[in-house]
């Protein structure tokens, strides 16, 4: 059985000094690692029962349109696909979020996988977070095409990323772990576009 | 770059995507009758129409779903995306089979 009393760490964790000095210099954003989140891929049929049933579990709707999320009770609800949800959570075990989710989506005949390792986060805030991102990214990031409640599954560079606006300063990165050194390089890179004149 | 219009996702750059050759290519009904000639017809051979082409494309970048689009193979120009099974309906690209 696998050791669950060992510390989740994040993939980056030896760039965090790195980017709390760099984003000290920036001048309208910050880069910031965030503590690992339980996950879980929900495949499910969108049209049936299943939504509403899963929604209890999970402590909140799951997004009704395309490339849109949904906040739950400690995480949020992801639409990444017709019938495909990422549900993260902040608060629950990983193995937990898991079973119960996939305990309230088997019935009608969907399920629910752990991913927890899959993705990393990485939180882009300031006045400048979009215009950081939309130099590496083809998707309109304007607030008005990319209002809070929107996400999307995309290419930051050239690694694949799930992007969140949180909020107009406050956008949210999750990158598989693999791509993830890349995917900072990358914005440590385009941030030097954003140091504070000395 | 052109924009291609995922189904689910709406105008995507096309470097998200990837293709995936000729649209509702049907499998064989019973594969183990047909001569290597058939089968190799049906393996490899594929339709390269000049004009409008039923392809089959994946958004392998973003919702990762394939979608059947229609392309007019001399201007590149999508002129129609759709779910796989209504893009066209489905063609043999098998010689009649004699008896
Ligand atoms: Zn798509």
């Amino acid at each position: 059985m696998a050791d669950t009393s060992m510390l989740v760490r994040h993939p980056l964790e030896t760039r965090r000094t790195l980017l709390a000095e760099l984003s000290a210099e920036l001048d309208g954003v910050a880069l910031e690692l965030e503590a690992p989140l339980a996950a879980v891929d929900l495949r499910l049929d969108p049209a049936g029962p299943g939504p509403a049933a899963v929604a209890e579990v999970a402590g909140g709707p799951l997004p009704p349109q395309p490339d849109t999320w949904t906040g739950l009770a400690a995480g949020q609800a992801l639409r990444l696909g017709p019938d495909e949800w990422l549900l993260t959570s902040a608060a629950a075990r990983p193995e937990d979020w898991e079973f119960g989710l996939d305990e309230a989506a088997a019935p009608f005949g969907g399920a629910a996988v752990d991913v927890s390792a899959q993705r990393t986060t990485v939180r882009v805030r300031g006045a400048s977070a979009r215009p950081l991102l939309a130099s590496g990214c083809a998707i309109d990031l304007r607030p008005a095409s990319f209002p809070r409640g929107r996400c999307a599954q995309t290419l930051l560079g050239q690694a694949g990323v799930l992007l969140v606006a949180l909020a107009d300063d406050d956008l949210q990165l999750f990158v598989r772990p693999s791509f993830a050194g890349y995917v900072v390089d990358w914005l440590v890179d385009a941030a030097q576009e954003f140091r504070r004149p000395s | 770059m052109q924009l291609i219009a995922c189904p689910w996702c709406g105008p995507r750059e096309e470097i998200e995507f990837s293709y995936g050759g000729q649209a509702a290519v049907a499998y064989p009904a019973d594969p183990a009758s047909l001569s290597d000639e058939q089968w190799a017809r049906f393996v490899f051979f594929r339709d390269n129409p000049k004009g409008p082409f039923a392809e089959r494309w994946v958004h392998s970048a973003g919702c990762r779903r394939w979608f059947g689009a229609v392309r007019d193979t001399r201007t590149y120009e999508f002129l129609s995306v759709g779910p796989l099974s209504a893009t066209t309906a489905r063609t043999s690209v098998l010689p009649e089979a004699t008896p």
